[in-house]
């Protein structure tokens, strides 16, 4: 869901790798070769990609829980069990991202308490509360909207069980965010109270949205080597303005308003100006100071610990089982 | 009218799992757990719909799937008591899944060769569904009963909250007795021994035994619920209430 690298800068650990090794690396990923797990590979490298694969995979576990909000209460059984498969495909993707962080060398576990304890990060969008049924479609359309902007370039990442998690996922990602379009549709047509749903939650969502394609080009430290590394390929700045340009149109379409003053057509670029994110709430969010962010940690945290003593006696079940068979044979 | 009830019923129990189990959607003990438990919520939620559409289309007041399970009131539902429990801890919400699953089974088994096609159809696609959920439901009983202490005490405690709820299932009423006239009914009595019997092997794979015996709790057919399902439907049918008229 979400692929904007938020943490600090990469360290130069390269200096001690071989340099002929590293030069063999850099020019099969400038050919556009897929780099795959018994590759040699420079520690800063696997490292980057570690953290934007994870960052990734909580970003999915964590995202199931704004939508998780209104599975229970989903207007009709139709909705209801839309909801319910699209929730249960955000976890899906959540599993292949963390499998696929795993051929790196580091377990699911060990990513899981990375998040528990704040050290990584997720979207800072699952840090904004859902609020009304409208927000449902809302996120589908805007939060998988941009979503699919940062994943499609990722298909052609340079790191291979990444890569091909992520075909998978935009698949999917796209149906949801149909899904979430179709759904501000039939409210931006329906009683004066949807209209009002529809327009409340875009006017929250948007600003938060255009925040997931991460910080300025300017202000993004590792742009440049991941781009140089095909793990990232079109920068920020061009995804925004793209998720931008794609999605005004579609608003404008169902009647509803974007909340910008500043949005406009330039003929001449090409494109619509638009007005500054605000940026200082962004790395607030990025700090976990988003308004409900607390409440998604005690989430993970309690369903974790809940599910303490079931993880455990899946496993000492799993080990009675398998001496029992060794003991038969 | 009898006929109406028979599939509400079933579409009722379904609906009232179903969403029960959506509780857990991204709060289960792994991810494993929570997309096996979401898959059983889905085809729980599918079969409430062509249920409660057959109910509609049989009664023929012009109410659909959804005018029966978000428009009526605690007195009007008629699931079993035991698919409205609470999800307790997770080997609570097995203990339910586990007693309803197999008894599920045997139910669409039976309904599926009902000469009622109508009722026949949805059950032979949902018996495909529901042997998966009695397996599921089952593995989890012998993993539990079979693991650590801690998780032994809690399956025990969770069967044990849901025991009283086991015998509704194959009570016959004047309804039951109607649908089979009318070439759509099961005689559930009859489906018992079975269901003893399955439960009974799954429990000793588990290290467990069944549960003492004690006076049932009835009255989810007739709409004498427990406290648990007014809360269940007043969130599930939450938006349906709060906006008369509109569609979504």
């Amino acid at each position: 869901m979400y692929t904007t690298d938020l943490s600090g800068k990469n360290k130069a650990e390269a200096v001690s790798e071989d340099a002929a090794k590293v030069a063999a690396f850099e020019a099969r990923v400038a050919n556009d070769e897929f780099i795959e797990p018994k590759d040699w590979m420079p520690e800063a490298y696997r490292k980057t990609l570690i953290r934007q694969i994870s960052q990734h995979a909580h970003s999915e576990i964590v995202g199931m829980l704004p939508e998780g909000n209104w599975i229970t209460r989903a207007p009709n059984l139709r909705r209801k069990a839309i909801l319910l498969a699209k929730v249960q495909d955000e976890g899906g993707h959540g599993l292949y991202l963390y499998a696929a962080a795993e051929t790196l060398g580091v377990s699911r576990d060990e990513m899981t308490e990375a998040l528990l304890s704040g050290k990584a990060k997720y979207s800072t969008i699952f840090n904004y509360p859902t609020l009304t049924w409208a927000d449902i479609g809302a996120i589908g359309w805007l939060v998988d909207g941009a979503a699919i902007m940062n994943q499609v370039p990722l298909q052609r990442t340079s790191y291979g069980p990444y890569a091909r998690a992520m075909v998978r996922i935009c698949k999917e990602e796209s149906f949801h965010q149909r899904q979430g379009y179709e759904i501000m549709m039939h409210l931006a047509q329906g009683t004066p109270e949807q209209k009002r749903m529809a327009q409340d939650a875009i006017d929250r969502w948007w600003w938060p949205s255009l925040m997931m394609f991460g910080p300025p080009d300017d202000k993004s430290p590792n742009t440049e080597q991941s781009m140089r590394w095909r793990i990232k390929r079109e920068t920020n700045d061009e995804l925004r303005q793209k998720f931008v340009d794609i999605t005004v149109p579609q608003a404008h379409a169902i009647g509803l308003s974007v909340p910008d003053p500043a949005l406009k057509w330039n003929e001449a670029r090409g494109a619509h100006d638009f007005g500054e994110v605000d940026w200082e709430e962004f790395y607030a969010v990025v700090r976990g100071e988003g308004p409900v962010a607390k409440e998604r940690m005690q989430a993970r945290q309690k369903a974790w610990d809940d599910g303490a003593w079931v993880r455990e006696a899946a496993r000492v079940h799993a080990e009675k089982r398998a001496s029992a068979k060794i003991a038969a044979e | 009218m009898s006929l109406t009830i028979y599939a509400q019923r079933l579409g009722d129990d379904s609906l009232i799992l179903g969403q029960r189990l959506s509780e857990w959607c991204g709060h289960a003990p792994a991810i494993e757990v929570d997309l096996s438990l979401a898959n059983v919520a889905l085809d729980l939620i599918g079969q409430a719909s062509h249920f409660l559409g057959l109910a509609g289309a049989i009664e023929g007041k012009g109410r659909d799937a959804d005018a029966l399970a978000f428009r009526r009131d605690v007195m009007d539902f008629t699931n079993c008591l035991l698919v409205e429990q609470p999800n307790g801890d997770f080997a609570q919400t097995i203990a339910r899944q586990f007693l309803f699953s197999h008894y599920q089974v045997l139910f669409l088994e039976r309904l599926a060769a009902a000469q009622d096609e109508r009722f026949a159809a949805i059950a032979a696609k949902a018996l495909k569904e529901v042997s998966y959920h009695a397996t599921l439901a089952s593995d989890w009983v012998v993993r539990l009963g079979d693991g650590t202490d801690e998780s032994k005490a809690r399956m025990i405690a969770g069967l044990d909250w849901m025991w009283r709820f086991a015998d509704e299932l194959f009570v016959m009423d004047d309804v039951d007795a109607a649908a089979i006239t009318a070439g759509a009914g099961v005689d559930k009595a009859a489906l018992r021994p079975a269901w003893d019997q399955r439960i009974d092997a799954v429990l000793a794979d588990a290290g467990l035994v069944r549960p003492a015996a004690r006076r049932a709790t009835l009255g989810g057919r007739t709409g004498r619920h427990s406290e648990h399902l007014g809360h269940l439907l007043s969130e599930m049918q939450f938006l349906q209430r709060a906006y008369p008229g509109a569609t979504w």
